[in-house]
């Protein structure tokens, strides 16, 4: 079962020709992902790694029964492009692109108010349902994948840190139902609480690992829907309590802001402080989340 | 990007929000000129990025133009919280009948800018909210609508203000939106929004924040964006950095630190704090770093002269581990730290693409290898307080 992607996943990629485009169509296609279309404008009538190009959105889904976008196109254009998947009815779009200017997403977040659609990211990884599909980034080296079909749901704000935590969880014997990054930027689409709640109700998760980083209330909001709603246990790591306040870290919301006085949301602390007190187990470092997974459910493979 | 007061006000006024009459100088005798333009007496403002200016003595009255000179020769070259003020705003100082605050935030959990209006100016607004919470307001803008007319009423009413004035708020906070909006700033904030004794809204200080992801059609506001730091608050290094796609942020441990990803990096500080160290920075080489990138890295940590021991953790996926092998090879031969006369020890963690190459490659140039990124941290801790530089 697991969640949003599967057997059934068809996929666009917006920015097909593109080097990052195409270079991960090859690997999703390796990985088994059924990629059925992709759109660059101005390069319909191409084919990259075997998949016919479009130059928009809606004649592809038209042509191809495309139920799932995934975009790599350039930070200045990647608004537009959320938003031709939008008006084109897909019900899942899933935003790759880093640097997209804040207004820009304010924008877009208002277009999919209300319309049957959801987005993940931006400035994400992407999603693996191990074993189905990936429509991501993650590494998934034939042969030696970090991913291992199983039980365990894993939703994060990072990239790499997730990998590093995927790995810790395969190398205990611990498999994943759903991986999931849901942004690294201040405006998403995609919230930890929504991933939550899906990873509540499918049946194929029987815990959760939820992986914050300082920034924002994410944290404090996924807190809340574990204390009020949550019967899976949760397992969760906080990136950042070593990091000074008002810089940023890298990632575009990763910066506490406020000072970082005592109250400050964006802390590190604060965070872990709500998530413990929700009930969530707290991993003081990435290894320590697959540790205590496989004591919390007490056997290798979820 | 935080912009400076002056430069803020530049945009005010070319939007139609009033600020007080007054220019920017850079030397004692352009503020001497401002001031008799403005009649004698003048407010000099040191302009630095710092709340608190006024306390820590960067704001001062001058009664006349030669007190004015005075205060900017004294100002100009000093440092406001370590920071240093090269220029000095001069202005006419302002008659005050009521100190208001007003804000428009991008709300990131919102999804919306928020505009936050509060009868309390000229206070830090994150001790009234927490004194006074029923004294701070906040609305959310729809981007469909933008800031309609109503929206400013609404906030008007909510802060008590005299309804006299209540349309002039309204058009004020119109026109802050629209320049928030133009200029794709996260943070455009009037504290305070003075009353004049004339019944006149002034901005008396502005503080803008631009959104680094939209520099690139903000030229205007950066005309010299490539050769120039974003951020003020950044050294030399760090814009060395930045100009190499790398984010490095300096702190003030020993143990320095090269990662791919940003949340990965903010976890190897954490162990490395966790298993007893004090990490001497936050670095992220970014995704698919070349081996020039990763030499670049390798030097900057290399710069900063507490580092005693330097941690480098890639989890290969579009990085290659082979890549930043050679590039942390070619870094030491380029600075000379053949693996005879190495001073700071290097501990590596390569997982992921390519990796089998890369630790062959370490190998060879006799660089300690870690399997688990909590091993490194405690091999690099280790090193960190038995050895260090000779």
């Amino acid at each position: 079962m697991a969640i949003l992607v599967d057997h059934t996943t068809r996929v666009l990629v917006q920015g097909i020709t593109g080097r990052e485009g195409s270079f991960h169509t090859a690997q999703m296609l390796t990985y088994g992902t059924a990629i059925v279309a992709g759109v660059t404008p101005g390069k319909g009538g191409q084919t990259v790694e075997g998949v016919s190009v479009f130059d928009d959105v809606i004649t592809a889904v038209g042509e191809t029964g495309a139920n799932t976008s995934i975009i790599y196109v350039p930070a200045r254009f990647a608004a537009d492009a959320i938003l031709e998947a939008a008006e084109a009815l897909i019900p899942l779009i899933i935003c790759i692109t880093e640097g997209i200017p804040v207004w820009d997403m304010i924008r877009v977040r208002r277009y999919l108010e209300g319309r049957p659609v959801r987005l993940i990211g931006p400035n994400c990884p992407g999603i693996i349902t191990p074993g189905a599909t990936k429509v991501g980034i993650m590494p998934t080296f034939p042969g030696a994948d970090i991913h291992k079909p199983g039980h365990v749901g894993l939703v994060s704000r990072s990239g790499t840190l997730t990998y590093e935590i995927v790995w810790a969880l395969t190398e205990k014997g611990l498999g994943q139902s759903t991986c999931l990054g849901i942004g690294g930027d201040p405006i998403i689409g995609t919230s930890f609480v929504e991933t939550l709640a899906m990873f509540q109700e499918d049946p194929d998760t029987h815990a959760v690992v939820l992986i914050g980083e300082i920034g924002g209330e994410a944290e404090q909001q996924a807190a809340a829907f574990i204390r009020d709603a949550m019967t899976k246990p949760v397992v969760a790591f906080v990136a950042g309590r070593t990091a000074p306040p008002g810089r940023r870290m890298g990632h575009a919301g990763a910066i506490i802001a406020g000072g970082g006085g005592a109250d400050a949301s964006g802390l590190a602390a604060n965070k872990i402080e709500a998530l413990r007190a929700a009930g969530a187990y707290i991993a003081e470092y990435p290894e320590q989340v697959a540790e205590q997974m496989l004591h919390i459910l007490g056997q290798a493979d979820g | 990007m935080n912009l400076h007061e002056y430069q803020s006000k530049e945009l005010f006024a070319a939007e139609g929000i009033a600020v007080p009459d007054g220019a920017v100088a850079e030397t004692p005798g352009e503020a001497r000129a401002i001031a008799q333009r403005l009649g004698g007496a003048a407010v000099v403002k040191a302009q630095v990025l710092t709340g608190g200016r006024g306390k820590a003595g960067g704001i001062v009255v001058a009664g006349d133009p030669e007190e004015a000179a005075a205060v900017a020769e004294r100002l100009l070259g000093s440092t406001i919280r370590d920071l240093p003020a090269e220029r000095v705003l001069v202005e006419a100082a302002a008659q005050i009948a009521q100190e208001l605050y007003v804000a428009l935030i991008v709300d990131r959990e919102v999804g919306r800018v928020a505009l936050i209006v509060s009868s309390e100016g000229g206070v830090d607004i994150e001790e009234t909210a927490r004194d006074h919470p029923d004294r701070v307001h906040t609305l959310h803008i729809d981007p469909y609508l933008g800031l309609r007319p109503f929206y400013g009423v609404r906030a008007a009413a909510a802060m008590g203000l005299d309804s006299g004035l209540w349309s002039d708020l309204a058009s004020l906070l119109a026109n802050l939106y629209t320049l928030a909006q133009r200029y794709d700033a996260t943070l455009t904030e009037i504290n305070p929004l003075i009353v004049t004794a004339e019944g006149k809204l002034q901005a008396l200080d502005a503080k803008v924040t631009i959104d680094d992801s939209a520099l690139f059609r903000q030229r205007t506001l950066r005309p010299d964006l490539d050769s120039e730091p974003t951020d003020t608050e950044e050294s030399t290094a760090e814009a060395r950095a930045r100009q190499m796609g790398i984010s490095y942020i300096k702190l003030d441990g020993e143990i320095g630190c090269m990662v791919n990803g940003a949340g990965l990096a903010m976890a190897t500080m954490d162990v490395i704090k966790h298993v007893g160290g004090e990490p001497a920075n936050f670095l992220d080489i970014g995704g698919g770093a070349r081996r020039d990138r990763v030499a670049t890295a390798l030097e900057i940590i290399l710069s900063d002269p507490h580092v005693r021991v330097v941690l480098v953790n890639i989890f290969g996926g579009i990085t290659r581990c082979d890549e930043v092998a050679r590039g942390i090879v070619e870094a030491l031969d380029h600075l000379g730290q053949t693996s005879a006369r190495r001073s700071v020890p290097i501990v590596v963690r390569l997982v992921g693409t390519n990796h089998e190459e890369g630790q062959r490659i370490l190998q060879q140039a006799d660089l300690p290898a870690a399997t688990t990124l909590s091993e490194g941290a405690r091999m690099a801790v280790e090193l960190a307080s038995g050895g260090g530089r000779s």
